[in-house]
């Protein structure tokens, strides 16, 4: 029978799974995973941050090939990038530009988790790890915006730094300590640089370990409820992978428009001026996805029981974050998706709104009302996480589940003989 | 098992503290700290910048009813309390670091025409802070008044920064 | 389930909308009126730059603007671009002086310059170009479109933007009244005067015509890959729109036992 002897190419696959089974793991993990059948387009996020952080990475690791790391050349070496290297400007539109596609795609992604509770038992961990990435995300952003030294380069850095002197008694210490100097300047610069280069691939660890912990109850689904058996569920490839794919060429449209046809809608004028040490744009503005935190930050405006405003300001950006990592805890009630809880589906689309307009207070000077409604954005922030999500748990009455992903799809259509779907590998 | 846990520490500690300490002010950095200044040329009511240390600092050759309404304050009052007497070493010559102490922004009021806010000093257009002639903070997030920096004076009209 | 949640989303959409129009009238306070939008040749899609309004443009930065501004980051080489053969960039390179050096006796000196230099600026250093200018920076203008909010029509409307002050406004010395320069006080005279240049093309030299071709001039100064881009735009988007398409065939069929 020695045609039935398999080719060498299979051979070859065989000889390394059985010392190292990665065509083995990948066929299950890719091919073989059973995935909710029910998932929505909004469970197209999370493949495309994953391929979005591919893009930066390699956009990144070319565009340092050429970059200079140095007070004096690194706005002259961003122009030459953009004037003289073949293709120089494509790249670092797409990756100035994918920074903005990158956070748009991972805020969608949150949203999503919140509305549909993905963060929910037995999840924690996984949606921990995903508060991790984010925060990670703002770091490598905040800093990769520094690098082409222009005037909101500098300072954003100097302002952004200058949080830490809050901190009582070391603070100034401290802000010394990461300038490495007296003032933002080129020892900042090179570490920031380094550090830039290097947060995305602990981004990179963070995300295997997101994917380990994903794959381990796998996704959550529109309806919040678990698999019950096979019929609830489709394998991976080709149901999903062909989703992503589409799902992955409309993306591609908008960000290629971006950087097509408008590549500086994003980022500010006053950053084509070079830094001037010596002089402070009249209005400072962090970069879009940065502005709801921003606009906490700038709303407390007093001292409140010894501690005083700047300090308090700098505690309140960071705890919107840190609400987020404990969202698990937070939200008391059972049910996951927010299509059975009647009153959180809307109280979710407040906080949607809450924050696009913590957003714009960001974006704003802070004179008149733009102050007062930074005040009051920032306190219902704060009411959802600690006031509303424990108290809805309690006092809201969650509509009927369906008992399983099955019954509930299929009952929606006329009735199905056969099992739509057979376990067959294509 | 406590010896060497205390060892451990040291050798952890000691290996750290190198690479930590890389990161602080770099000996180049501190050193070229004193700038000299010719303030001849520097007309009463007008104020100049020079840089010193990478940040501007302002001199400021005050009108006399600038000095009058730094002195007329009574330090009690302030956010950061300070006499006009303790900030200065001539009336007439006000010397402060031109950063802002909320943020550190470099406020208006160096140039003709800039805002220089409700008391006449300086206006920070980042966040709103108001300074007055003493460069001291009147109004706004900026907790402390703008920093004087070590300077004297070498001879009638020149001054030594640092 | 699904209508009711796009509506939703419209909704918070429609927020967004809502305080994105807000926003500028609460923020434009000071009172500079909006800057007139200008036809451009490079706007839109399939925009590119006009290259005889590029040579009338560097004609005029030459002629007039370069008595104060440098172009810092534009090299002779690259006036190409606008249309000129090698051997008329040669010459217009050679036409101006550049320093080089140290010759073999330690010494900088002076020489015609050649494609390969930078364009010299006025002023040696900042220092220079602020003693000579009443302690006001001329700005580099090879990045002032992309350095301005507004960009061409920016420097359209400054150009164009001279007026005699009005009543009760107070002008400081040495400065001029401009309607569009925030703070309406500039440190630069007005430039542009009408028959200022001769264009060898016959076109008339009004201000309106020397600002939009200077404008045009300096938005390809900032942003002299846009032709290119412009052109690969337009195949990466019929590209992905077939792509857009398969996939959507391919899920569609694949998914059709599902349903």
């Amino acid at each position: 029978m020695a045609d039935a002897r398999p080719g060498i190419g299979t051979r070859i696959v065989r000889w390394i799974d059985y010392r190292l089974p990665f065509m083995a793991t990948m066929e299950h993990e890719l091919y073989e995973y059973p995935t909710p059948r029910n998932l929505s387009y909004w469970w197209n996020f999370g493949s495309l941050a994953g391929i979005m952080l591919v893009i930066m990475i390699v956009t990144g690791i070319f565009l340092a090939m050429q970059y200079t790391p140095s007070a004096l050349l690194a706005f002259d070496s961003v122009e030459r990038i953009m004037r003289d290297v073949n293709y120089g400007w494509l790249v670092r539109y797409a990756h100035a530009n994918g920074a903005s596609m990158f956070f748009a795609i991972v805020y969608i992604h949150i949203f999503r988790g919140l509305y549909y509770g993905s963060y929910k038992a037995p999840r924690e961990l996984l949606w921990m790890l995903g508060v991790i990435i984010l925060v990670l995300m703002i770091a490598t952003a905040f800093m990769g915006y520094v690098l082409p030294w222009g005037q909101m380069s500098y300072w954003a850095a100097t302002v952004i730094t200058s949080l830490f002197s809050a901190i009582p008694v070391v603070g100034q210490g401290i802000v010394t300590f990461l300038w490495g100097g007296f003032t933002v300047g080129d020892p900042t610069l090179h570490r920031f640089y380094a550090l830039h280069y290097l947060l995305p691939f602990v981004i990179l660890f963070v995300v295997l370990l997101h994917l380990i912990a994903l794959h381990r109850f796998g996704s959550n689904n529109p309806l919040g409820i678990d698999l019950k058996g096979p019929q609830d569920s489709l394998p991976f490839h080709p149901y999903y992978t062909v989703k992503d794919f589409f799902g992955l060429s409309v993306f591609l449209l908008i960000y290629a428009f971006f950087v097509f046809y408008d590549p500086n809608l994003f980022t500010n004028a006053d950053n084509y001026i070079p830094a001037n040490p010596m002089q402070t744009p009249n209005h400072i503005v962090p970069e879009w996805y940065l502005l709801p935190y921003y606009a906490i930050l700038r709303s407390i405006t007093f001292s409140l029981i010894g501690i005083p405003a700047k300090l308090l300001g700098v505690i309140s950006a960071f705890g919107s974050l840190f609400l987020l990592f404990i969202v698990p805890w937070l939200d008391t009630s059972p049910v996951r998706s927010s299509r059975f809880r009647p009153i959180y589906k809307w109280v979710f689309w407040l906080l949607v709104i809450d924050v696009l307009a913590l957003g714009w207070v960001g974006a704003n000077p802070p004179q008149g009302i733009v102050v007062t409604v930074g005040q009051i954005a920032t306190a219902y922030y704060y009411i959802h996480f600690l006031i509303l999500l424990p108290l809805l748990g309690k006092i809201e009455r969650p509509r009927p589940l369906p008992t399983s992903i099955a019954a509930a799809v299929l009952s929606s259509k006329t009735k199905v003989t056969a099992p739509a779907v057979s376990m067959d590998k294509p | 098992m406590l010896t060497v846990g205390a060892l451990g520490a040291v050798a952890i500690s000691a290996t750290v503290w190198p690479f930590v300490d890389t990161l602080n002010p770099a000996r180049d950095t501190l050193a070229a700290a004193t700038t000299e200044v010719d303030l001849a040329p520097v007309a009463v009511g007008q104020r100049l910048t020079v840089a010193r240390r990478g940040k501007p600092v302002f001199i400021d050759h005050r009108t006399p009813a600038e000095i009058t309404a730094a002195q007329n304050v009574d330090p009690s009052q302030l956010r950061d309390p300070e006499a006009d007497s303790a900030r200065v070493k001539k009336p007439e010559w006000l010397v402060i670091v031109g950063v802002c102490t909320h943020l550190g922004c470099i406020p208006l009021g160096q140039k003709t025409g800039d805002d220089r806010g409700t008391y006449g000093g300086w206006f920070c257009p980042c966040h709103g802070s108001v300074y007055d002639t003493s460069g001291r903070i009147r109004q706004g997030p900026a907790p402390l008044n703008l920093a004087v920096p070590p300077y004297e004076f070498t001879g009638i009209t020149t001054i030594k920064i640092g | 389930m699904m209508p009711i949640f796009t509506a939703r989303l419209l909704l918070a959409a429609a927020a967004l909308i809502g305080l994105l129009l807000l926003a500028p009238m609460l923020s434009e306070a000071q009172e500079t009126p909006p800057l007139p939008h200008q036809q451009w040749s490079f706007d839109g899609v399939f925009g590119t730059y006009d290259k005889a309004a590029m040579q009338r443009g560097f004609q005029v930065y030459k002629q007039i603007c370069s008595a104060c501004h440098p172009v810092k980051h534009l090299y002779f080489r690259d006036l190409q671009a606008l249309g000129y053969t090698p051997d008329q960039v040669e010459a217009i390179a050679a036409s101006d002086q550049c320093t080089d050096g140290p010759n073999d006796q330690g010494q900088m000196y002076q020489r015609p310059c050649r494609p390969s230099d930078p364009i010299p600026g006025p002023f040696p250093n900042d220092q220079a170009a602020r003693a000579a200018n009443g302690g006001a920076l001329p700005p580099d203008l090879s990045m002032i479109v992309k350095a301005r909010e507004g960009g061409p029509d920016y420097v359209y409307g400054i150009l164009n933007g001279f007026k005699p002050a009005p009543a009760g406004f107070q002008v400081a010395p040495g400065k001029y009244y401009n309607e569009y320069f925030p703070g309406h006080q500039i440190a630069m005279p007005p430039p542009l005067s009408q028959g200022a240049v001769t264009f060898a093309d016959g076109t008339q030299a009004t201000v309106p015509q020397m600002a939009h071709d200077v404008a045009t001039f300096l938005a390809w100064a900032s942003e002299p890959m846009l032709d290119v881009r412009h052109r690969i735009g337009v195949r990466v988007f019929l590209f992905l729109i077939v792509g857009v398409g398969i996939f959507y065939a391919a899920k569609r069929k694949i998914w059709a036992p599902v349903h």
